[in-house]
This record gives C-alpha cells, sequence and structure tokens, in this order.
C-alpha cells in the first residue's frame, strides 16, 4: 500500500508534535521513521494507522482519501511497543482475534493461526497466556496477530524498543525476512539510527515534527541535508568550524598543506579501530578514528604534535546551525 | 523488637475488643437456647418478606449501579467526562453523607410536595413507601464501590489494548465485550460483592423512605431494628446473625478475591 501525507499538523495541548508534514512512501518497501524521542515519529505512524486524527491535512492510502475512516477498516496492521497482548486470551486466540472478528470458519482459523505462529516460531505455545512468554515471544506473537488478517500495510511502534539487546537484533533480522516474505509495505518508528541504517530501504529523519531529510540510509548518511541529519546518523566530530566524521580525518606526523596542528590527548584503542582525541590550540578536542595498524604505524602517543586534516572531497557541514548537537561526538557511533 | 510487640497486641486489641467480642456475642445470644427460637424467628411470615425484600431490592440496585459504574469509571479514567473533578467528588457524596441526609434528600424530593414526587404520583408511580424508593436509597448509598473499583483499572491497563483490537478490525461494541469487560472483571467481581454487602446491610437512608410496613416495606436490618425496639431478643438476634452470616460469607469473597485482582492473569 503506498502511504502520501499532505500538510499533516498535530498538537497535543500547546505540544507541536507535527508541524505541516507532506511525504509520500512508496508501496513494497521497508521504511524507517527515525529521529530523537518526541520528534513526532511515533504521531505521525499512528495518524496513518488512524489511532489519531490529524488537526490539518490529509492521508491518502494507496490514493484514497483515508482521513477519516477509522483504524478498524485501513487494512492495517499495527504492532506496539509494549505488545498490546490481550492478557486474558491465549497465544491462539490472541493471534486468531482478528480471524474471529471476520467470522472465519474454525478449521480455516486453526489452520491459519498455526501458520502464523510457525511463521513468528511459536509452534507448541499455542495454549500458553501472554504472561507466560518472554518479551520477544509476546513481541512476536503480536506480529503473527497483526499478520492474522493479511494487512497490506504494516506499521510497527518502536517495535524493538523494549527488548534487550540480544534479542531486538535477532528480531531485527527476522523482520526484514518476513518483510520480503509477506510482502506488505512496512513502516516501522525508531530512535536507533542502527536499526534504521540497517534495516530499511528507506529513512525518514524526523525532528521537532518536521522532516529534515526522506532517503536510502546511504544517501542520508553520504549526502546529509544539513548538519542534524549529519549528526544523527553516525558519529561526528567537529574541525574548525565544520563537522566531520572521525573517519574522515587524517593524522599527519609532519607538517602538511591545509592541516591544523593539534597535541594528542589521548588514544583508545577499539578492536579494529582506534581512537584518537587531539585538542586544537583554541582549547576544542577533534575526535579521529583511524584503523589500529595506522595508529601503530605512527606511533603516536600522548603529548604528540599531530596535524589534522580532512580527506579532501569528504562529507561537511557547516556547524553553525548546529551548535547544539554537535557536540556529541561518538555517541551514535556505539548505537 | 519489643515496640513492634506493643504495636501487635495494640492493634488486635483493639479489632478484638471492637470487633470480635461484639460479633461473637451475636453468635453466642442468638444460639443460647437452642436452634428452635431462632428458627421459629426467621421463619415467621415477616421475616422471610423481610429477607426475600432486602435480597430483591440487592438484586435490583447492584446491577443497576454496575452498568453506571462501568460506565462512569472508564469516562472518568478516560478523560472523556466533562469536569471530572466534580463529577468525580459527586460520586465520593456517598460515602461522605451520613445515609440518614440522604433519605431525607430522597424524602424531600419524592415524598409528598416534592418536585418529582408529585408528578410521578401524578402518574400512578408511588416512590416513596414501597420498593421504588427502596431501591433509590440503596443505590444511592452504594454508588461508588463500583467505580472506585473500575477507575483505577481501567488506567492502569491503558487505551492500547483497545486500540489493538480496533486495528484488528473490532468495533467500539466488540472491543468493549471482549477486550475491556474481560480486564475488568476481577475489579468488577469485587465492587459487586462490595456493594451487595453494603446493599443489604443498609439502614439509615432506607429507614426514612421505607416507612417500615411489616411484610411490605420492611428489609432485613429494619427487622432488627424493629425486633430490638419491642424486646424480642430472641428475634432480633436471629435475624441479626442471619445479617452477620451474609457479611462472613461475603468477607471471604472478598479475600479469594482481592487475591485473584493482585495477579492479573
Amino acid at each position: 500500500m503506498s502511504i502520501d501525507l499532505h500538510g499533516i499538523s498535530k498538537t497535543f495541548g500547546d505540544f507541536h508534535a507535527l508541524r505541516d508534514v507532506t511525504v509520500g512512501l512508496e508501496r513494497g518497501k521497508l521504511t524507517a521513521l527515525l529521529g530523537p524521542s518526541g520528534g513526532g515519529k511515533s504521531t505521525l505512524l499512528r495518524i496513518v494507522a488512524g489511532l489519531e486524527v490529524p488537526d490539518a491535512g490529509r492521508v491518502y492510502l494507496d490514493g484514497a482519501d483515508m482521513t477519516d475512516v477509522p483504524a478498524r477498516r485501513r487494512g492495517i496492521g499495527f504492532v506496539f511497543q509494549h505488545y498490546a497482548a490481550f492478557p486474558h486470551l491465549t497465544v491462539r486466540d490472541n493471534v486468531g482475534f482478528g480471524l474471529k472478528i471476520r467470522r472465519v470458519d474454525n478449521a480455516t482459523m486453526k489452520r491459519r493461526v498455526d501458520e502464523l505462529l510457525g511463521l513468528v516460531h511459536l509452534d507448541g505455545l499455542a495454549d500458553r497466556y501472554p504472561s507466560e512468554l518472554s518479551g520477544g515471544q509476546r513481541q512476536r506473537m503480536a506480529l503473527a496477530r497483526a499478520l492474522a488478517v493479511q494487512p497490506t500495510l504494516l506499521l510497527l511502534d518502536e517495535p524493538f524498543g523494549a527488548l534487550d539487546v540480544k534479542v531486538r537484533q535477532e528480531l531485527r533480522t527476522w523482520l526484514r525476512e518476513l518483510h520480503e516474505q509477506v510482502n506488505a509495505t512496512t513502516v516501522f518508528v525508531t530512535h536507533d539510527q542502527e536499526e534504521a541504517m540497517e534495516l530499511a530501504d528507506q529513512i525518514v529523519l524526523i525532528n521537532d515534527g518536521r522532516i529534515e531529510q526522506v532517503g536510502t540510509p546511504d544517501e542520508l548518511y553520504d549526502h546529509p541535508a544539513n548538519a542534524f541529519v549529519m549528526s544523527f546518523l553516525g558519529a561526528t566530530t567537529q574541525l574548525g568550524s565544520r563537522l566531520v566524521r572521525p573517519h574522515d580525518i587524517e593524522i599527519f606526523v609532519d607538517r602538511t598543506a591545509d592541516a591544523v596542528e593539534a597535541m594528542v590527548e589521548r588514544i583508545r584503542g577499539l578492536g579494529f579501530h582506534s581512537r584518537v582525541d587531539a585538542v586544537l590550540p583554541d582549547g576544542a578536542t577533534v575526535t579521529v578514528q583511524v584503523t589500529r595498524a595506522h595508529a601503530q604505524q605512527l606511533e603516536l602517543a600522548a603529548g604528540d604534535v599531530v596535524f589534522l586534516r580532512a580527506i579532501p572531497g569528504t562529507t561537511m557541514r557547516a556547524t553553525v546551525d548546529a551548535a547544539a548537537y554537535a557536540s556529541q561526538p561518538m555517541t551514535h557511533a556505539s548505537g | 523488637m519489643r515496640s513492634r510487640l506493643l504495636l501487635r497486641v495494640t492493634a488486635l486489641g483493639y479489632l478484638t475488643a471492637l470487633l470480635l467480642v461484639p460479633v461473637a456475642m451475636i453468635g453466642y445470644r442468638t444460639f443460647a437456647h437452642g436452634i428452635a427460637p431462632v428458627w421459629d424467628a426467621l421463619t415467621t411470615p415477616a421475616a422471610q418478606h423481610a429477607l426475600y425484600l432486602s435480597v430483591l431490592v440487592t438484586a435490583i440496585a447492584v446491577p443497576v449501579n454496575v452498568v453506571f459504574g462501568v460506565v462512569a469509571g472508564i469516562a472518568l479514567a478516560r478523560r472523556r467526562m466533562p469536569a471530572p473533578r466534580l463529577v468525580d467528588l459527586l460520586i465520593n457524596l456517598p460515602f461522605a453523607m451520613s445515609p440518614v441526609v440522604i433519605g431525607l434528600a430522597l424524602f424531600t424530593l419524592y415524598g409528598r410536595g416534592g418536585w418529582v414526587g408529585d408528578w410521578l404520583a401524578a402518574h400512578g408511580l408511588q416512590v416513596l413507601f414501597s420498593i421504588p424508593g427502596l431501591v433509590l436509597a440503596t443505590a444511592f448509598v452504594c454508588l461508588p464501590f463500583v467505580v472506585r473499583e473500575i477507575v483505577p483499572v481501567v488506567e492502569e491497563i491503558g487505551a492500547e489494548q483497545e486500540q489493538a483490537a480496533a486495528t484488528l478490525g473490532a468495533n467500539g461494541w466488540t472491543t468493549f465485550w471482549r477486550i475491556t469487560l474481560p480486564a475488568l472483571r476481577w475489579a468488577l467481581a469485587y465492587g459487586v460483592v462490595l456493594s451487595t454487602a453494603r446493599a443489604l446491610g443498609e439502614f439509615g437512608a432506607v429507614s426514612i423512605v421505607s416507612g417500615d410496613i411489616v411484610g411490605q416495606t420492611q428489609t432485613l436490618p429494619l427487622l432488627v431494628d424493629e425486633r430490638f425496639r419491642n424486646f424480642d431478643a430472641t428475634g432480633a438476634y436471629s435475624a441479626g446473625f442471619a445479617l452477620a452470616v451474609i457479611s462472613v460469607l461475603v468477607l471471604t469473597a472478598m479475600t479469594v478475591l482481592s487475591r485473584r485482582k493482585e495477579r492479573p492473569q
């Protein structure tokens, strides 16, 4: 199902969740709505689902105006961060809920539910109650429940946000596979740029109720529309008045054209990479990421004087409009 | 350690003196002359009718309050009520107000010369000194119990389960019956038990609106009162004992239910 949003605005009291958002999402794609908490991405997803009504703007699904159509008639599947399992129903009855509403006969329902439980690897747990499942299992049950009614649009609101790191990684891989299998358009909300980069065909970066940029993960990483996008998608450091990726800075031991002088403050090995913190004459710290081999070859030590230069032609953004978030180097590198 | 012991002894002593001994005394006095007089006192036509009337009034007032309680409880918890603080306050009013005052209020409104009473009487409906009056008074005093149980549970479960049901194609009615109501079932059962206990034992408001006509508008607590005033000790104790037995049953049900409530599913 294709999604077209025109001029969507939404306020909660005097908080502007969305400000005149217009965006189109193609059919069949796996799209991430990415952005910091409180930026409006969940609200946008809930408006697409019909769980929130926009104050202004229209929602088109496959070209049809669905703004005033209730959630139950939009043909969507929705997965909540905290699962929204029905605690008084067994796993089988949870998954079969949508089919029961549609008065599907018992034999068909049993077959469909068994199929879905197989798909989400919950075979054999059909008679359990949600309270007897782990978080990961509950979320897979919720996914099976959403898929049971064969939605052409699958919406997931921070689906892995409440799970621990290992389970989250498993479910990510598995969601990607599932998306290929079920042939639905999938949109998920996340604040984790690594999750968005790894999973999505397309990223919609939302901040402060506005869309900052729409594009493939590579487009956003290599051609960020502004300093915010650049700093949100991956690590950045400030070199002079420019925002640069730490791995896009060259270190020279000898004086080199266009390179600025700095003093090595500290070096840390991070496995394959090493991280070098160097202080400029004006006191600002620059973070540089080099391979371990290169760091050893340079024989750097704290207190050494080095010369730093952005690799010519690399992605840089002026920091004048980015003072607020450029001061958090490396925070996104580890996810 | 010593202070803790003192605390326990004080608490238990207070309970014993205030509750346990008097209630035990009723049991003792009731059966002081054996079972036969008790049986006789409970099987007089007046006693039979009083028991029947108490059960009947409870059986009408409690379901009415359940329906109101669920609707008002959900509306309050979901902030879909205009002036929610005022409504909340009003719902608590029967807790704060003496039942006798409630009875008087109903009396002035529904009695002769009352705004509603005269109009209803002109249309052939007698409220005071008949079953509608008893139901009204009982429903009034029991009003808060179901609402107070429902509100915190609705707030705790949140709206996501209902929204999930909506995305799966369920309309509001289906969602209510299949998702919301099952989630409320233990809180509701607890509220019903509390209301039932209160309804069966209600005296103050009922005594004003009932007229206390033997065999017609006399409920079980009114019967106890009448027999007590007429120096019919065995009769009063027997009827009182019947009420106490009902209380113990209710208490047992509450204990069982509150355990279920604490571990939802």
